[in-house]
């Protein structure tokens, strides 16, 4: 396999890992703190909420995506890992309506196709624009 | 309050992200996958100042949109935070030095513009 298919293949895998952790993640954090209500402004309380269950599996599920979009960074552009891993403001409305029967307006379907339109452009140009010149 | 929280984190996640990337660039690209050499990498990574910086950064992101997401909808909180591409992308362009050619700022364009809809 050609070094440069190699690497389309490998940024793909890592972005489609950053999409879901991201979008599972949120989800559970979200979720938690819902139900939790309201913890306060202070940093401590803030620190607290992290121990109740939905909110930790949150966090850790954002961990995982932490870590794969800091790898997806160490070979590919900031500018095009950015709105590639945008995607998951499309799952994420659908998870917000599916799985915390949030109510998604009109407005904001139109929304999610402007969104993958973008997407979709950005996903045609070069991963990296910096081969051979690292920084 | 619910505005202060979206500039908190636009901010935070603008710095936190740049420096990632300036971090990870002074790393190199990760080619090992195995436990192993994950621990390794993270452990040169962990003593990278621009990591470091992003790291405090992300953490401040990270507790501003905890508490977004606790007093908005998650269908409000996550795409709101897509108006950091914006100042991300002038830095890409200016401090990263990448080629941000008209592909790249229509897609943003075209992903801000969703994302004002999404927040209707």
């Amino acid at each position: 396999m050609p070094a440069t298919e190699d690497l389309t293949t490998k940024t793909r895998l890592f972005a489609a890992l950053t999409i879901l952790s991201n979008v599972a993640g949120n989800s559970f954090l979200t979720y938690g703190m819902q139900r939790l209500g309201d913890v306060g402004n202070s940093p401590l309380a803030l620190i607290g909420a992290l121990f109740h269950p939905y909110v930790a599996l949150g966090v850790v599920l954002l961990i995982v995506w932490t870590l794969t979009h800091m790898a997806l960074l160490s070979w590919a552009d900031l500018s095009y890992v950015m709105p590639v891993t945008a995607l998951s403001y499309v799952v994420t409305a659908l998870a917000a309506r599916i799985f915390l029967g949030e109510v998604v307006s009109p407005a904001r379907w139109i929304g999610i196709v402007l969104v993958t339109a973008g997407v979709t452009l950005v996903g045609r140009t070069a991963a990296s624009t910096l081969e051979g010149k690292p920084q | 309050m619910k505005w202060v929280l979206v500039a908190i984190l636009v901010c935070a996640t603008t710095v936190g992200d740049v420096f990632r990337s300036l971090g990870m660039r002074q790393h190199g690209e990760i080619h090992d996958f195995r436990p192993g050499a994950i621990g390794s990498a993270l452990g040169m990574v962990a003593r990278n100042y621009y990591v470091i910086i992003s790291t405090c950064a992300m953490a401040v992101s990270f507790f501003s949109f905890m508490k977004l997401v606790s007093i908005a909808p998650m269908s409000f909180a996550v795409p709101m935070s897509a108006a950091a591409f914006i100042p991300e992308t002038l830095f890409a362009r200016l401090l990263l030095k990448e080629a941000v050619d008209w592909k790249r700022w229509t897609g943003v364009a075209l992903i801000l513009a969703g994302v004002v809809f999404i927040t209707q």
